[in-house]
């Protein structure tokens, strides 16, 4: 049993990455996420562990810094939030295009452009289709408590290295900004230098004369060799959807209709279930834990035995693409989403279900 | 009598034909070739015997194509 | 037909005095003919090897014609995004702080898209070497201008000549670094005769010396030629280099010992 603690979302980010065995965080300010980097000065990893903390002059040169460390091996991340995500893209592609392991934690707020500091599900289509140039796919994880941001954060550096691949930690201002207790795991020693060199056989940390040379890019001139990495990672992207899709059902077993919702959203929506079966309705909630690769299977199986589907998002109706994807036609599917910072109440969410899948 | 002598041999299928070499030579040793390569570059060439192993071109070739040899020789 | 010259036999391996460096990959060099990039690569890793720390070092290629660096470098490296090289870098040798790190950054991945990320590696004092190729122009791309093309200097996007008013000015960013607090060691050189080429490796040496001293960022700039995008030929653009890049990019030792050199040349002369 680790330890108990009370902690805002951010600060469990952080918390949990010190006791990841993390070895780098670059990261630049933005609400409503800078508890994170503001957690770790204060906490002095760099004493601790020996892990790094920068400070960098952009978003854009955070997620180079984590390319650069990531391409030696080392277990680095960086958090932000939506305009500062936007800013990642180009790193973030680069990192999916050399298959380099990452965290990057999205505590997002809503938009277009500045938008607001209030907490949004709007980056949902960015997190999870690409956001970058280039077919590429992150594992996108979606915390739906503070308990959750710290374990995602261990299991996004699995992850991560595990497949080579850019993990992106989906949270939002309200989960990042509100205090829960969690319990922490124990502290995992940071792996030396030694033990990266022999776990990461890819990575550019220096070549003995033993060895030939390392060459970490994205590049390759040649079309067949370009499809040949494309096909690969399709290839890496299908074995993910079959062994790491994740989520979470509750009340579904005796459910007429299901709420399908992540993140803050889930939480409302469970809030949303005990209401509407106290009022006599049969709902229950599907929640994706992973949003890339989507449960789909999981959520066509019982979708397919309701009579109706909400997907609840504070968004305009990003994630409902992939459940009408993955149920098809013959069950009704609305969508029911606040923007702009706005948290729907249950009780919203209960007349929305009842007006648009139950009456309507 | 020693006498300090040169050579240098010139991959001459990775030459460019950039002529760098030529200039940076103190004793014109070295000529583009008529002949060309399988890029179909011009190559350099040594022309004489005039080499000291100075190095010049060598350090100057941006291709690295040129290797020098030095040694003391004795003449009667 | 070479032979007939030779008198004496000394093509003997103990008779070399010169030759490639192994720790050149043997494959040819994807650049134009007589471009610096090969010059200064070469001389690079004969730093390495000479110091002996090859094994441990990591660099860091840019985008530009240089972005295939990494293939002819027989050391670990990292291909980083236009321009983002001294962030890349400044990760890895915070990471690995007992390694040896550079970028090799053409100028306008360093100058232009790469500025903020120059400036504040620069600022922040980050122990590592950035080597600063600067031709005026883009060459990979196909000769557009530069943040450092002359006033007046034609190139793909400036085929009248650079307009300052209208394109504005030629930025000398090493000038720039130099006054950063963070920054050790500055230097300009170039690789188009034997004797420039001689002092480049040995500013490149000196650059690779002071990471053993965590001083700070040693910056070596070559002012270098691009004969395909000066439309010259490799003899016309060096030539065409020392009449007017020289003037405007005055070689020499610009900082040493974390000191501005006085020098008179520094004055702009435009």
């Amino acid at each position: 049993m680790g330890e108990l603690r009370l902690m805002k979302g951010n600060e469990a980010i952080a918390e949990a990455a010190i006791r990841a065995g993390c070895d780098g965080y670059f990261g630049y300010p933005i609400t409503p996420q800078s508890e994170v980097m503001e957690y770790l000065m204060a906490e002095k990893p760099f004493e601790r562990t020996g892990m790094v903390v920068l400070q960098a002059e952009s978003e854009t040169a955070s997620i180079n810094m984590v390319y650069g460390g990531a391409g030696t091996g080392k277990m680095v991340m960086t958090s932000s939030s939506s305009p500062g995500i936007s800013l990642m893209q180009e790193g973030i592609s680069y990192m999916a295009g050399a298959e380099l392991p990452g965290l990057i934690v999205n505590v997002v707020r809503g938009g277009p452009g500045l938008g607001t500091i209030q907490p949004s599900q709007a980056d949902y289509f960015q997190a999870v289709k690409g956001g970058g140039h280039g077919d590429y796919h992150m594992l996108v994880l979606a915390p739906a408590s503070v308990q959750e941001m710290c374990d995602h954060v261990k299991l996004g550096f699995d992850l991560a290295f595990k497949y080579r691949t850019p993990v992106m930690i989906l949270s939002d201002g309200a989960i990042g900004q509100m205090m829960e207790k969690v319990v922490l795991f124990d502290q995992i020693p940071r792996r030396t230098d030694e033990q990266i060199i022999e776990q990461c056989p890819w990575a550019s940390n220096g070549r003995p004369a033993s060895r030939d040379h390392h060459i970490i890019t994205s590049l390759d001139l040649d079309p067949a060799g370009q499809e040949r990495v494309n096909l690969k990672l399709q290839a890496k992207y299908k074995t993910m959807e079959e062994n790491e899709t994740r989520y979470e059902e509750i009340n579904c077993e005796d459910a007429e209709y299901i709420f399908v919702a992540f993140g803050l959203a889930a939480r409302i929506c469970q809030k949303a279930t005990d209401l509407a079966r106290a009022k006599g309705i049969k709902v229950g909630l599907f929640r994706p834990i992973t949003l890339f690769p989507f449960p789909a299977q999981e959520v066509a199986f019982i979708g397919n035995r309701v009579k109706g589907i909400l997907v609840v998002e504070m968004n305009a109706g990003q994630m409902i693409e992939d459940v009408k994807l993955s149920v098809g036609c013959r069950v009704k599917i609305e969508h029911y989403g606040r923007f702009g910072g706005i948290i729907p109440s249950p009780d919203e969410v209960v007349r929305a279900l009842e007006k648009q899948i139950i009456g309507g | 009598m020693a006498k300090i002598k040169g050579d240098i041999v010139i991959n001459t299928e990775r030459c460019k034909g950039c002529e760098v070499c030529i200039a940076a030579c103190p004793f014109t040793v070295i000529a583009m070739s008529k002949d060309v390569n399988s890029k179909g570059y011009h190559f350099a060439m040594k022309v004489n015997d005039e080499c000291t192993g100075c190095t010049n071109c060598a350090v100057v070739c941006p291709d690295g194509v040129i290797t020098v040899y030095r040694a003391k020789v004795t003449t009667e | 037909m070479e032979e007939q010259f030779e008198k004496i036999e000394i093509r003997k391996p103990e008779n070399i005095v010169y030759k490639k460096t192994d720790l050149l990959v043997d494959r040819p060099l994807s650049y134009c003919p007589g471009c610096g990039h090969g010059t200064v690569h070469r001389m690079l890793m004969e730093v390495l090897e000479e110091m002996n720390i090859y094994e441990k070092t990591i660099g860091v290629s840019p985008v530009g014609c240089s972005v295939l660096a990494y293939d002819f470098l027989n050391i670990d490296m990292i291909g980083a995004a236009h321009g983002r090289a001294p962030a890349v870098a400044t990760a890895v040798k915070r990471l690995w702080p007992d390694h040896f790190v550079f970028t090799y950054q053409g100028d306008g991945d360093l100058a232009a898209i790469g500025t903020a990320e120059t400036i504040h590696a620069c600022n922040r004092g980050e122990n590592f070497t950035i080597i600063f190729i600067n031709n005026g122009i883009y060459g990979m791309t196909g000769g557009q201008m530069a943040p450092t093309t002359l006033p007046g200097m034609r190139s793909s996007t400036s085929p009248y000549g650079r307009d300052v008013p209208t394109m504005g000015h030629p930025l000398k960013i090493t000038e720039l670094v130099a006054q950063l607090p963070g920054v050790h060691f500055v230097t300009r050189q170039a690789v188009h005769t034997p004797g420039n080429v001689r002092k480049t490796k040995k500013a490149l040496r000196k650059a690779f010396e002071l990471q053993k001293e965590n001083k700070g960022v040693a910056f070596v700039e070559v002012v270098s030629n691009c004969n395909s995008g000066w439309k010259m030929t490799p003899v016309q653009a060096n030539k065409w280099m020392e009449e007017h890049m020289f003037p405007f990019y005055p070689l020499g030792d610009i900082k040493v010992d974390g000191k501005l050199v006085e020098k008179k040349e520094m004055v702009d002369k435009e």
